[in-house]
């Protein structure tokens, strides 16, 4: 096994043992991203040289015998949606096209401090808007398992990086199901951590009641690693909640006993594709085995989870995207234009279809005479959808079922479809809405070798739980040590 | 005087907070710093930032509802009100809209249709008071030469209380009153410096006035004064819309009904004295509020409360009620006029009033001769070099000289930093407990030998010639108590 095969956890020890350096590691995965990242396309910015520099720190550290964080010598691809100080981050968006951030987002911070070798920025839906990574305004990330098909989005191009070993970590964010899903397309681990959990400061806002910052691993161990360093209280963020950060990989290996899983009846409706259905009936057999009960939960209220998204999270688009407007910073429409024109020329350049659709739904659900029955509603709704997770999890530890309700679309299938890519988040937006944990684990290939994703939820703030429920599967099976053959 | 109609007000004042940082981040709000010098990620509304509320702000802002007599609400949130300008970075601003922290209260203000001569004491309701963010500044180009407008960001985040007035306000000399009091009680209470000139306080006047025709109540449309950059010009812009609205009303009298409001805005130009159309209610923006989801709902204790009720002290309302009370007892109006004057003004007269008793000749002391002086001299009360003690002093050394005599002791007294004794001592004024009665009586034999001709004037009925010997007494007798002067000088005459 080469080294970009490995897991950071491994890529650790290795260190240790003395048996890699840091330079090294680099090295392999920078020459993995040369030569196959043209394919795939995960990255809009990789700075070989800033990366090398970042290793050779390390290993000095480590000579010099320096305390040595976490991470160190790990290198994390990142999301381009968290700003990284003096380090384009452009949302993969036009407008944000020469925008490099005088700051480091909080979670960077906790990467630099934990000796991670960040090793480069990766593709995305413009702003955070999208499942496919088609909606990038650069180019469209490629799944390494099938290069004709998606990566799943919005953080396609960090869950691209990891299924194609161009990193073994990456950050990714989640609003509706943009870690969850691409991980599920791509065969590789990916954690929604609950709402508060990890702080947003330097997070390139979508929704900023949804949106949260969560890891790409190939197994769960490096879950816990990557969840040890970014969680925790951040007084910058206000919504970041002051709860102390367990040990995740301390208690990782210890079973839950008993353990009550719930299957929500909602999840296995129409829409869901019949090779998903039967790896997830088939991973529920394995819980059964490993001494789990099965027990069906109901979630009335998740029919209503997209409408209810596509107003909470377009509502506070429209607003948090508002100050991209070419004043200050960022895209400007060329020309002596007079204020408004600036302001309209330059928006309907600088942001694409999608984006742009979002703000008007959003702008109009705000609207005076239409605010009570959009975005009050929903807010109502969405109150409704965490009741029933309350109740849900009254009744059980964890809430089992598929992350997506198909394997990895073909490019341009439903990218002239708005609604049947709405769609394909079906199973991943309540999570968001009711703020509580989600994660994706690979369990299973379809017929034609593509990944399939199973979707394990928790109440807020029991991330351990989730993630040693997660690791008696990982245990059990052997879906996490598969590795993409990018063709 | 009797009016054909009634002008009904009410105020929307914003005040700058005395913090030492802005409302969401740690930069500083110090007024006049060169442009763009006091501003971070968070206030340039960069991508990816977070506000975080600053506690200060909001005790500050418990404290000014407090003194207004505001309900506070135990539970309270942040909304964005959303709209795009160049002085607005991230385009919304954060304010609060349907949970004020604050709602229902009152001001008493002097209501005296000649507020110089009396108090005349008026509750108006304040419908709320909330906190907000305040915008940055756009400079344009005022040469003429159409060069581009710049924006100044030091202003924005600063935070702003907004104080809304009921419509309660009868007339320009009750807004006035009322802008008064609040720029008084908010500085007294360490709240806000409320400099309209720096911006600190700002004002908008809704008007329309009511009018009695043919039985019926009318009402005209409300207009909403802008641009207002001084109390004066809030006054005459009432006045000016109460008359241009009338005008308009006589012209159609039947097109006005009460709760036809539809709303315009209009700005002030000072330099015309008229108010301008800027913006009609069709034509008015949709801010679509909603919740801030970056910020927590605050959650406020009755420790909070009491903490800041404490932090208050004296309102100047309480202050005014209490000087009229034993062992003060000012009237009305001049316990107005020392309160008015800030309560260090208030605690230097009362140090003063205690020792020497009579409140009423302390407080005409205090304004002949300290009030005036300071105003002169552009000093506050703390730095003046008379102080409370040094001031007791000098009213017991001349509490029988004469008026003259007093206030060059006084004079003497600042000029040398000297205290009232060292002063009379140099004036050769000898203070009234000095003088010997059969001395003085020689004295004033003297004088009357020394003016033969004042004495056959006098003699011959003309009483103002006695003015003249009294005169040469005093020119010899610096300080000799007046009274005591007179009677003996009047003895003399007599036997003269």
């Amino acid at each position: 096994m080469s080294l970009i095969e490995k897991t950071a956890g491994e890529l650790i020890e290795l260190q240790s043992s003395g048996d890699a350096t840091a330079e090294a590691i680099a090295d392999s995965f920078l020459a993995s991203i040369r030569v196959q990242d043209p394919k795939v396309q995960a990255f809009l910015h990789v700075d070989e040289a800033a990366v090398r520099e970042q290793a050779r720190a390390v290993d000095v550290k480590r000579k010099t015998g320096q305390k040595l964080g976490a991470l160190a010598g790990v290198p994390v691809a990142i999301k381009d949606v968290l700003c990284t100080k003096g380090v384009p981050t452009t949302c993969s968006s036009k407008m944000l096209q020469n925008f490099v951030p005088p700051y480091d987002a909080h979670v960077i911070e906790k990467l630099k401090a934990a000796d991670a070798v960040l090793i480069g920025k990766t593709n995305m839906d413009e702003f955070a808007m999208g499942s496919s990574t088609e909606n990038s305004a650069y180019f469209t990330t490629r799944n390494p398992w099938d290069l004709e098909r998606i990566p799943g989005g919005s953080s396609g191009g960090s869950a691209a990086a990891v299924a194609a070993c161009f990193a073994p970590v990456s950050l990714g964010t989640d609003t509706g199901g943009s870690i969850r899903q691409p991980a599920s397309l791509c065969g590789i681990v990916g954690m929604k951590p609950t709402y508060g959990r990890v702080s947003r400061y330097g997070l390139i806002a979508f929704a900023s009641s949804l949106d949260q910052v969560g890891p790409f691993t190939h197994d769960m161990y490096d879950q816990a690693l990557m969840m040890e360093v970014i969680a925790g209280h951040d007084g910058r963020d206000s919504t970041s909640v002051d709860r102390s950060v367990p040990a995740y990989t301390k208690s990782l290996d210890i079973p839950i006993k008993p353990l009550t899983i719930g299957v929500a009846k909602e999840y296995f409706g129409g829409g869901l594709d019949s090779e998903v259905e039967a790896s997830i009936r088939t991973a529920l057999k394995e819980y059964e085995k490993l001494g789990a009960t099965v027990k069906e939960v109901s979630l009335p209220h998740s029919k209503y989870a997209i409408a209810v998204y596509y107003l909470v999270a377009t509502a506070e688009a429209s607003s948090n995207l508002a100050r991209y407007d070419g004043m200050h910073y960022g895209h400007r429409a060329k020309g002596k234009l007079d204020l408004i024109s600036m302001y309209s020329r330059t928006r309907a350049e600088g942001f694409g279809q999608e984006v742009q659709r979002r703000i008007m739904l959003g702008t109009y659900a705000l609207s005076s005479g239409y605010k009570d029955a959009y975005y009050l509603k929903a807010l109502k709704v969405r109150r409704l959808i965490k009741n029933d997770f309350d109740q849900a999890f009254s009744e059980c530890d964890v809430i089992l079922g598929p992350t997506a309700p198909t394997a990895a679309f073909k490019i341009g299938e439903k990218s002239s479809d708005p609604l049947a890519m709405y769609l394909s988040d079906i199973f991943t937006i309540s999570c968001n809405l009711a703020g509580i944990a989600g994660i994706s684990i690979p369990c299973g290939f379809t017929k034609t070798g593509l990944p399939i994703g199973l979707q394990i939820q928790a109440p807020p703030f029991e991330e351990e739980k989730m993630l040693r429920v997660a690791k008696m599967f990982e245990n059990a099976t052997d879906w996490h040590t598969k590795r993409a053959k990018v063709g | 005087m009797s009016s054909p109609y009634q002008i009904v007000v009410g105020l929307e004042v914003h005040v700058q907070l005395l913090t030492q940082s802005k409302l969401f981040c740690g930069c500083s709000t110090k007024f006049g710093a060169s442009p763009n010098s006091q501003v971070c990620p968070v206030c340039l509304g960069m991508p990816g930032v977070l506000p975080v509320m600053n506690r200060k702000a909001f005790d500050l802002s418990l404290r000014a509802a407090l003194a207004l007599n505001l309900n506070i609400a135990s539970f309270t949130k942040w909304d964005r009100k959303n709209y795009y300008y160049p002085d607005l970075p991230k385009n919304f601003q954060i304010s609060q809209y349907d949970l004020p922290f604050s709602y229902e209260g009152f001001l008493e203000i002097n209501a005296a249709s000649d507020p110089k001569k009396e108090y005349k004491p008026k509750r108006i309701g304040i419908i709320r008071a909330h906190l907000e963010e305040d915008a940055g500044k756009n400079m344009h180009d005022e040469s003429g030469k159409g060069g581009d407008s710049k924006v100044d960001l030091n202003r924005t985040g600063t935070p702003l209380l907004e104080i809304v007035s009921k419509p309660e306000l009868s007339s320009p000399e009750e807004a006035k009153a009322y802008l008064d009091e609040i720029r008084l009680m908010l500085r007294e209470i360490g709240v806000s410096d409320c400099e309209m000139q720096e911006g600190s306080l700002r004002c908008d006047a809704n008007v329309n006035i009511h009018i009695q025709h043919e039985g019926e109540l009318a009402a005209t449309p409300l207009v909403e004064v802008k641009n207002l950059n001084s109390f004066g010009s809030v006054a005459k812009s009432i006045a000016y819309e109460a008359e241009r609205q009338y005008a308009e009303f006589q012209k159609d009298p039947k097109n006005y009904r009460i709760g036809n409001f539809s709303k315009t805005t209009a700005g002030w130009n000072d330099a015309k004295g008229v108010t301008v159309v800027q913006r009609h209610k069709e034509e008015a923006a949709d801010y679509r509020y909603f919740p801030e989801p970056d910020l927590v709902p605050v959650v406020v204790s009755k420790e909070e409360i009491e903490a800041a009720r404490a932090a208050m002290g004296e309102l100047p309302s309480q202050q005014r009620k209490r000087l009229q009370e034993s062992p003060f007892s000012l009237s009305a109006y001049d316990a107005g006029v020392l309160s008015a004057k800030g309560r260090r003004m208030v605690s230097y007269y009362e140090e003063v009033a205690k020792e020497i008793g009579d409140g009423k000749q302390v407080m005409n002391r205090l304004s002949d001769l300290v009030m005036g002086t300071l105003n002169e001299r552009k000093e506050e009360i703390d730095q003046f070099p008379i102080t409370a003690p040094k001031f007791t002093d000098f009213m017991k050394a001349t509490a029988k000289v004469n008026q003259q005599d007093r206030r060059d002791v006084f004079k003497h007294m600042l000029e040398n930093q000297s205290d009232a004794a060292t002063a009379m001592t140099a004036l050769g004024i000898k203070s009234a407990a000095d003088f010997d009665e059969g001395a003085l009586r020689q004295a004033v034999k003297d004088a009357i030998a020394a003016n033969p001709a004042a004495l056959e004037d006098f003699k011959k009925g003309k009483t103002a010639a006695a003015n003249r010997i009294k005169g040469h007494v005093m020119k010899t007798q610096k300080g000799a108590p007046n009274d005591v002067v007179q009677k003996l000088l009047d003895e003399e005459l007599l036997k003269a």
